[in-house]
């Protein structure tokens, strides 16, 4: 059996929510021992947010804590009395990496932050993700995952002229934020295992879009060039013809096509002797709204034959770059994906057996595995804290102490 | 003074577009030797830009994230001058080959040997067709790591399919879930989540192949299929599905419980957007407001009455908004504990104080543009600090360093490679 490509890796994580346990996920998937610190009683707030099965909200049934905890265990610890602290300062001598996402200053309220820790274990790694920083006069401000996108990426250019600037779906930029955070950790963890280097990361989810290549770099860098900034553009403009989401029976496919690859389209259409024709292929032809017109209607006649799928295949054939727009479900029941394995069915104690999204990337020499489903809360409290030395009563007093 | 965390690794790099080259911008900020292979004989769309050879009249035409060249003209070579490409190509070396061209295979061989990543992002197909697989990458170095960043995966039937981020993203149900809730999918702009999923992620696992491979002294094959690797990205709406056979669409700026928006402003197209997750935030926003008779009204007494009534509520914070500034807003409501920030244009970016204490951006010099800000690595680390250490690679710009000091070509050889078409730092003028 090959070991997994993090297997020797110790991980304390302090994360709360999205972004930090989604950096904590990809570390434990990939073969990492992750120990989630988590408040007793109620655990991590992304516990307390759905779906639920039924709707129905139950701290073990998250479905978006049990996709971002799996492989972890579970130990619960109040980090605002002494006792805890102390259980953190001896897991922290066994661990390569601490992830933290409290609001800034609150581990060193706490007499955990980066410097007293590393006196403890001097080659330690610890990543802070945090809404904007350690340190700006923005450090304190309250965030939304909208607000993000408006102030860190490129909501102002995402939407159309017409409209305010609309934001991407569900907290996808909190994944890139997590999925920010764990290059950056292992790249601390590369200084600290080679030049025995313990040091300090400092993420800001803001500054994951700023930095982000999904149009914001570009859109940066094209108005420092030349003054010119990125708006949206009106409904329906674009780069030519066709282009965007056009209607099938059954949904919608996503083309881009345009000037360059209009000889596709043709192939893709059937090549019907209408698009010999040489003022499709004139200068300028891509950008006249009546030859637009007319070629809507033959494309709108070709699409609403097929289904978004049909189209697809008869479009992919002719090389045209393009896919459906699928819901859930049609992803869910996809007979590629499936056979691809990207999904993965887990068995979880009180959630029962449920289908998640699977491994991002195969390696083939180290496989990605589900070793545990999410943990219950404080499901690993006795053994971790046996391990380190403490007898059972030990651990009935800190629990008399509120520690646990 | 410690190394950076990759200094003596070698990325060998064939990426194009934005997902590929968005991973070894991580790995080249981190220390990486990556080196940028393209050739002189093909110009990729979107690769370096639209043209080769753009008019005037060509840039006027291109958004300016494409087309925002230096004053908008095309300068001496510029290729070098793209936004769309300067944006990922900070930190990293220049060579050109052609792979088509006699020699062109041995010359990769060799550099192969010397190297310990390669990263691609093609369909499937053009891989065979270059004749590059992991096992010719293997005879050469036993001890290396390939990442393969394909659309859909290297097997299956969507092997060879051709996709940008927009379909990705399409395909794993993004699209579906983002833009106006009131207007139909065809009103959503482009937007290309999966190239940053892609390349981050890329990077992440280049770097657990790589600590695996201190451990073991064993390479890697790594294929990362784009859209499955944005999947996780999904994970709320996907349990959703798996728990509760629901199909999630979009809300628009709004959220699942809390009050919100993305509100006009003073001044043209400014904008900011406020969340009130309960009632103390609502109660903070009503005494920022100046306690407004609306207020009262017995329909926003109570979160989920204000939510049912958020068409309403919109209305009235529209009102309020449109007389003030975008961070006046901010600094008001975030004054008192209320979540509001201003949909920043590119301007408010470079001027923002918060990003400029934190020196998000940094100046740099490249020939062919001049001196410049651009944003740096998307993350601080205090002991090895992450610097842009030079400028976007112009190509070719650093072929005598890699033929001559790396590959020990003699003057011979180099000027035989030159004349076959592998050496320069000019696509022929008659490429469009």
């Amino acid at each position: 059996m090959p070991d997994s490509a993090l297997g020797d890796v110790k991980v304390l994580d302090l994360t709360n929510l999205i972004a930090g346990p989604y950096c904590t996920k990809l570390l434990a998937d990939y073969g990492a021992e992750v120990i989630k610190v988590e408040r007793p009683g109620v655990g991590d707030g992304a516990r307390r947010l759905g779906p639920f099965p039924g709707d129905v909200p139950h701290g073990e049934k998250s479905g978006l804590f049990l996709h971002l905890n799996t492989n972890k265990q579970s130990i619960t610890l109040d980090l605002k009395t002494e006792a805890a602290r102390a259980v953190i300062r001896e897991l922290v001598k066994e661990t390569d990496i601490v992830v933290e996402s409290f609001r800034p200053g609150t581990m060193a309220r706490w007499g955990l932050d980066h410097d007293t820790l590393r006196s403890i274990n001097p080659t330690l790694v610890m990543t802070s993700v945090s809404n904007f920083g350690q340190t700006g006069p923005y450090r304190d401000f309250r965030m939304a995952e909208v607000m993000v996108y408006g102030m860190g990426g490129e909501m102002y250019s995402t939407g159309i002229a017409e409209r305010e600037p609309v934001k991407l779906g569900v907290n996808v930029l909190l994944y890139q934020a997590g999925a920010t955070a764990s290059v950056a950790t292992m790249g601390a963890l590369f200084a600290a295992r080679d030049q025995g280097i313990g040091q300090h990361v400092d993420v800001s989810i803001m500054e994951t879009q700023v930095g982000s290549i999904d149009r914001r770099m570009s859109t940066l860098i094209g108005y420092q060039y030349s003054g010119d900034i990125t708006g949206r553009s009106p409904l329906g403009s674009g780069g030519g013809y066709p282009y965007g989401a056009i209607p099938c029976s059954d949904g919608y496919l996503e083309i881009s096509a345009g000037r360059n690859y209009f000889p596709r389209v043709v192939s893709m259409l059937g090549s019907p002797a209408e698009l010999q024709d040489p003022k499709w292929y004139a200068p300028g032809a891509q950008s006249d709204p009546e030859l637009k017109e007319e070629f809507d209607t033959m494309i709108l006649t070709w699409s609403l034959e097929h289904t978004k799928s049909e189209a697809w295949a008869i479009a992919q054939e002719s090389r045209v770059i393009s896919a459906p727009l699928n819901t859930m479900e049609e992803l869910a029941e996809d007979t590629e994906f499936n056979s691809r394995g990207a999904f993965v069915e887990i068995d979880h104690p009180v959630a029962g057996t449920l289908n998640y999204p699977a491994r991002p990337f195969i390696m083939n020499d180290s496989p990605w595995s589900i070793r545990r489903p999410a943990p219950l809360l404080g499901q690993h409290n006795m053994e971790i804290l046996n391990r380190l030395g403490y007898s059972n009563g030990d651990v009935v007093r800190l629990r008399q102490q509120g520690a646990i | 003074m410690p190394k950076l965390p990759l200094e003596g690794i070698r990325v060998l790099d064939i990426t194009v577009v934005w997902a590929g080259p968005y991973c070894t911008s991580f790995l080249a900020d981190l220390g990486a030797e990556v080196i940028r292979i393209e050739s002189l004989n093909t110009f990729v769309p979107l690769g370096r830009g639209p043209m080769a050879h753009p008019t005037v009249e060509d840039l006027k035409g291109m958004s300016p994230w494409a087309g925002a060249m230096p004053g908008r003209v095309p300068g001496a070579r510029p290729w070098n001058r793209y936004p769309i490409f300067n944006a990922h190509a900070r930190n990293k070396l220049g060579m050109t080959l052609d792979f088509f061209r006699p020699g062109g295979m041995d010359i990769f061989k060799r550099l192969v040997k010397i190297s310990d990543v390669f990263v691609e992002n093609n369909p499937t197909s053009t891989m065979e067709k270059l004749g590059i697989s992991y096992s010719l990458l293997q005879e050469q170095n036993p001890g290396i790591i390939m990442l393969r960043m394909p659309a859909y995966g290297n097997t299956g039937a969507y092997r060879n399919h051709r996709a940008y981020g927009l379909h990705i993203e399409g395909v794993i149900g993004h699209t579906l879930q983002r833009g106006y809730a009131d207007m139909d999918p065809s009103a959503n702009s482009t937007v290309l989540m999966s190239d940053a999923a892609g390349g981050t992620q890329g990077a992440f696992a280049v770097l657990a192949a790589l600590h695996h491979r201190k451990r073991t002294g064993r390479g890697h094959l790594i294929e990362l299929s784009q859209a499955e690797n944005t999947l996780p990205f999904m994970g709320q709406s996907f349990m959703d599905f798996s728990m509760n056979g629901r199909n999630a669409s979009t809300l628009g700026n709004r959220h699942p419980y809390a009050v919100q928006g993305c509100y006009p402003c003073k001044g043209d197209d400014r904008w900011v957007t406020i969340t009130l997750f309960d009632d103390k935030d609502w109660a903070a926003f009503v005494q920022a407001m100046g306690n407004p008779d609306w207020c009262r009204e017995d329909r926003f007494a109570g979160a989920i009455s204000r939510y049912r009534h958020h068409d309403e509520l919109d209305r009235y914070i529209a009102q309020w908004t449109e007389q003030l500034e975008s961070y006046d807003v901010m600094r008001l409501l975030q004054s008192v504990g209320v979540a509001a920030g201003p949909v920043m244009d590119q301007r408010d970016a470079y001027e923002d104080p918060h990003l400029n204490e934190r020196e998000v951006f940094e100046e740099v010099y490249q020939e062919d543009t001049g001196t410049h800000r651009y944003p740096g690595a998307p993350y601080k680390m205090s002991e090895t600090p992450i610097k842009i250490r030079r400028g976007p690679l112009r190509l070719g710009e650093d072929n005598e360093y890699i033929y001559k000091t790396l590959l020990d070509c003699s003057d011979e050889e180099y000027a035989e490679l030159e004349a076959q078409g592998h050496i320069g730092m000019d696509y022929p003028e008659d490429m469009p």
